[in-house]
């Protein structure tokens, strides 16, 4: 057991009263930052949120009881196979026509047994910017967490067709991830706004309720351009941003030769796509050559057709997973930079109560709210970036697995095609 | 390596082996008397004895590109019913802009030197060719070869370039096997080229795309560094992407043989072409010889029957300044008929002649036939070979540039 029966422990007094100081007295006594930090909303913007129903919001973040409390510490230790809640997916893409525009929609098919959505499957159309809003809506109401990337809005028009076959997969697989990091997050997957969209018929009419209230920790969040003088960052979060700086640069290295190879590629590709029919306009002038002339010709297209698939993997599924994460660390960058700025907040408000030269200087209470929130914070970004380091390496392993297996069968191909017409270079030819 | 059997004034027949064994620069004095820098090439003649299969060296010396033209040259004047073989290209050709277009540089050299060791080993192992003195001469006597070859007059026994290029023109009936394959030599030199080119430019492409390749070894080296578990993995394929990279110079020149062997085939026509204008030219010599013997023998039967029917200014003037005397008319029947006799014998003999010419020329054609099919044959096999070492090498490359991935398993 957990000790929920401890007495040092908060009265819980509805699922609204969750304050920041109980998160952190109640890590602090458990010892166990990260598994904890999923349990507990501590910074979630539930508390403030007003509801239009005035009910419970479905998919509300604060666990009520200690029983469902036990639930979520017990899912979230394996979230593999049967103990998994949440199910996600986008496919099925259409094309829309109207007369002010033409638009692309996603089926978006959940299946749950959480006790915050009514039905246990949903099936809803949303199209790109209905994703956007949904994750403009997550990085408000949990600024204290890292939201993953969407794929990017803006397309170079003329130059890539935002309707083409390819491009339309390519977004789908995009916003399909995007959903799933998201359903895999402990606290992310049960944010209401989340809920919403996955479950509303009629999205536009949440949006249009005004933006919802932003809570203390929203208020005093702006977005930041520079960086603050702090007086001790705590060293992991020093080496974390060192690193999202070097990852980000490494990376936009890699894209850029990454496009480059395809580049060159795909001027290999013109050329063996000349010099293979060549051999074909010999084999019409010979006799005896004549078949095995013809088998080059073909081997040879047949390797320009390999040459071919390789380059559209490389477009389709490698380029998009290194700019997904050259925009994830963008975004992590600014969530460190809003933790730089609780910090330095809080720091100041020290600064100042000990300027204040009093006789028993005192902590005041929104001091200490203000160091809770630090810490709070800390405690999120911690175990978030620990996910992402996690998920990181997993995708990336499979990343370049994938370009390896896609190069190794792309020679294989070749490999079988010359192989394959050996014999018929080899054979004698019977007497004319 | 090459077996022959040559006999030399009657001496007893030898097993031999050709090679041009080095490539060395020289310079030295031109015929203006300046300086000069060319190469210099070693052939080297061994004798095989039969019962041990030692050879022995038996002369040695050098000779430069231009005297191998003087060599072939010589060959093509004197055997023109012979598919002679030709020589490795002067400069360097549909090069892929890596390859240096320069003569003196060092790779060139060297294909050049195999390419002049299989000249030599081509005409080596012709049944004709092989037995020419002068071939034999090339090979053993180092001083004075220019001058022996020079005195046999050759040059003068060439064909002139606008005879040749006239009798291709007005030429009327020459054997259809001939205008067939001057046709396909045609298209066949029309399409290697077209091959050649095109290839260097796939070498070049194929360059570019390894090279590139080579930038991510860097990258994935600095990005390792920042990493903790993944650090190693990305050694490894950072270093695969460097040794990928490298090997596309060894790919490039193994291909080079390739289109050196194609190249001699594009000559080759060139040389195809070069029979062909022969039969044209000694069969526009025996038509404009039936020709001119029709007209004398047309020109004696007016004479002897009186009937002019075709313009002579001989007769015009006879009508115009009086006839001639019966004793002249004899006297001129006389000469025609001589001439037509002489004539005859000339139609008969350059008759034999073209007829011998198609005859020992087609039966040169059929050998190279063969030649041309198995040599491609063999090269389109090493090519094949090539690609599928390369790909092998590749791919397994890229496996074991992933190894560490793999074998990692999960991470979390």
């Amino acid at each position: 057991m957990c000790g929920f029966a401890d007495s040092s422990w908060k009265e819980i007094s509805g699922p609204f009263t969750w304050t920041f100081g109980s998160c952190y007295l109640y890590t602090k006594r458990m010892g166990f930052l990260p598994a904890l930090h999923r349990l507990l909303p501590c910074c979630s913007n539930t508390t403030d949120l007003i509801l239009p129903n005035g009910g419970t919001p479905a998919g509300t973040a604060s666990p009520a009881s200690s029983s469902s409390l036990l639930n979520r510490l017990q899912l979230d230790d394996d979230m593999d196979g049967e103990t998994r809640d949440l199910f996600v997916t986008v496919d099925d893409p259409k094309k829309h026509v109207c007369t002010m525009e033409t638009y692309i929609t996603y089926r978006i098919t959940t299946k749950s047994t959480r006790v915050e959505f009514d039905l246990p499957e949903y099936s809803v159309r949303r199209r790109y910017q209905d994703f956007d809003w949904l994750r403009n809506k997550l990085e408000e109401s949990q600024p204290t967490h890292l939201i993953p990337p969407l794929p990017e809005k803006f397309v170079v028009k003329g130059v890539v067709d935002r309707f083409s076959e390819e491009f339309v997969e390519t977004r789908r697989k995009a916003l399909d991830k995007f959903l799933k990091r998201i359903t895999d997050h402990p606290v992310l997957s049960f944010n209401e706004h989340f809920n919403v969209f996955l479950t509303a018929k009629d999205l536009n009419a949440h949006k249009k309720q005004g933006m919802a209230l932003l809570t203390r920790v929203g208020e005093s969040v702006k977005h930041v351009a520079g960086g603050y003088k702090l007086r001790n960052r705590p060293l992991e979060f020093a080496a974390i941003g060192e690193y999202l700086d070097t990852f980000a640069l490494k990376l936009g290295t890699i894209d850029r030769i990454a496009q480059r190879i395809i580049k060159e590629e795909i001027e290999y590709l013109v050329e063996l796509r000349e010099y293979g029919p060549v051999y074909s306009t010999w084999s019409a002038l010979e006799a005896e050559l004549a078949e095995p002339l013809e088998g080059v010709s073909a081997c040879i297209g047949n390797c320009s057709t390999a040459l071919e698939e390789l380059t559209d993997d490389m477009t389709e599924d490698f380029l998009p997973v290194l700019r997904e994460y050259i925009l994830y660390s963008d975004s992590m960058k600014s969530v460190l930079k809003k933790r730089d700025q609780v910090q330095a907040e809080y720091e100041a408000k020290l600064e100042a109560v000990a300027l204040r030269k009093e006789e028993r200087p005192k902590v005041p209470a929104d001091v200490e709210k203000c160091q809770d929130r630090m810490e709070c914070f800390n405690a999120d970004l911690k175990a978030d970036m620990e996910r992402w380091q996690n998920n990181k390496r997993q995708d990336f392993r499979q990343l370049l697995m994938g370009m390896a297996d896609k190069n190794i069968q792309y020679y294989e191909k070749c490999l079988l095609a010359w192989e394959s017409i050996i014999p018929l270079l080899q054979e004698k030819q019977e007497a004319k | 390596m090459n077996f022959l059997h040559m006999t030399e004034n009657n001496f007893s027949l030898k097993k031999i082996e050709i090679s041009v064994s080095e490539a060395e620069k020289r310079t030295g004095r031109n015929a203006m008397n300046m300086q000069e820098t060319y190469t210099a090439y070693l052939i080297e003649t061994r004798s095989v004895e039969h019962s041990d299969g030692q050879s022995v060296l038996t002369d040695s010396l050098w000779r430069r590109y231009s005297e191998f033209e003087l060599l072939r040259n010589y060959l093509l004047v004197y055997y023109p019913h012979i598919v002679v073989p030709p020589l490795p290209e002067k400069r360097a050709e549909f090069v892929w802009h890596k390859l240096s277009a320069d003569n003196m540089d060092p790779d060139f050299v060297e294909r050049r030197r195999i390419g002049l060791e299989n000249f030599l080993l081509r005409v080596a192992s012709h049944p004709i060719l092989c037995r020419d003195k002068i071939f034999y001469l090339f090979l053993t006597q180092e001083g004075n070869w220019k001058e022996t070859v020079n005195e046999t007059g050759f040059q003068l026994k060439a064909d002139s370039r606008l005879k040749a290029l006239n009798a291709t023109f007005r030429v009327k009936n020459p054997d259809k096997r001939f205008i067939e394959l001057k046709h396909y030599s045609d298209e066949l030199q029309s399409v290697i080229s077209h091959l050649l080119r095109v290839r260097a430019r796939v070498a070049d492409r194929l360059y570019g795309v390894y090279k590139v390749h080579g930038n991510y070894g860097r990258v994935f080296s600095e990005w390792s560094a920042i990493e903790k578990e993944m650090g190693d993995g990305l050694q490894s394929a950072g270093h695969h992407m460097d040794v990928y990279a490298a090997s596309i110079d060894d790919i490039l020149e193994d291909e080079e043989h390739y289109a050196d062997q194609l190249k001699e085939y594009l000559f080759y026509a060139e040389a195809l072409r070069a029979v062909c204008r022969k039969h044209e030219l000694t069969q526009y010599d025996l038509e404009t010889a039936a020709q001119d013997l029709a007209a004398k023998k047309q020109q004696c039967e007016e004479l002897a029957t009186g009937t002019v029917r075709t313009f002579s200014l001989k007769g015009m003037t006879t009508k115009l300044f009086g006839q001639e005397t019966p004793e002249q008319r004899e006297a001129r029947i006389k000469m025609l008929e001589e001439q037509i006799k002489e004539g005859e014998q000339q139609l008969k003999s350059k008759n034999l002649e073209g007829r011998e010419f198609v005859k020992n020329a087609w039966a040169d054609i059929e050998r190279f036939k063969e030649q041309k099919n198995h040599d491609l044959k063999e090269a389109l096999i090493s090519y094949a070979v090539m690609q599928i070492s390369m790909c092998k090498k590749v791919g397994f490359g890229f496996s074991e540039g992933m190894s560490i991935f793999r074998s990692a398993g999960k991470f979390l």
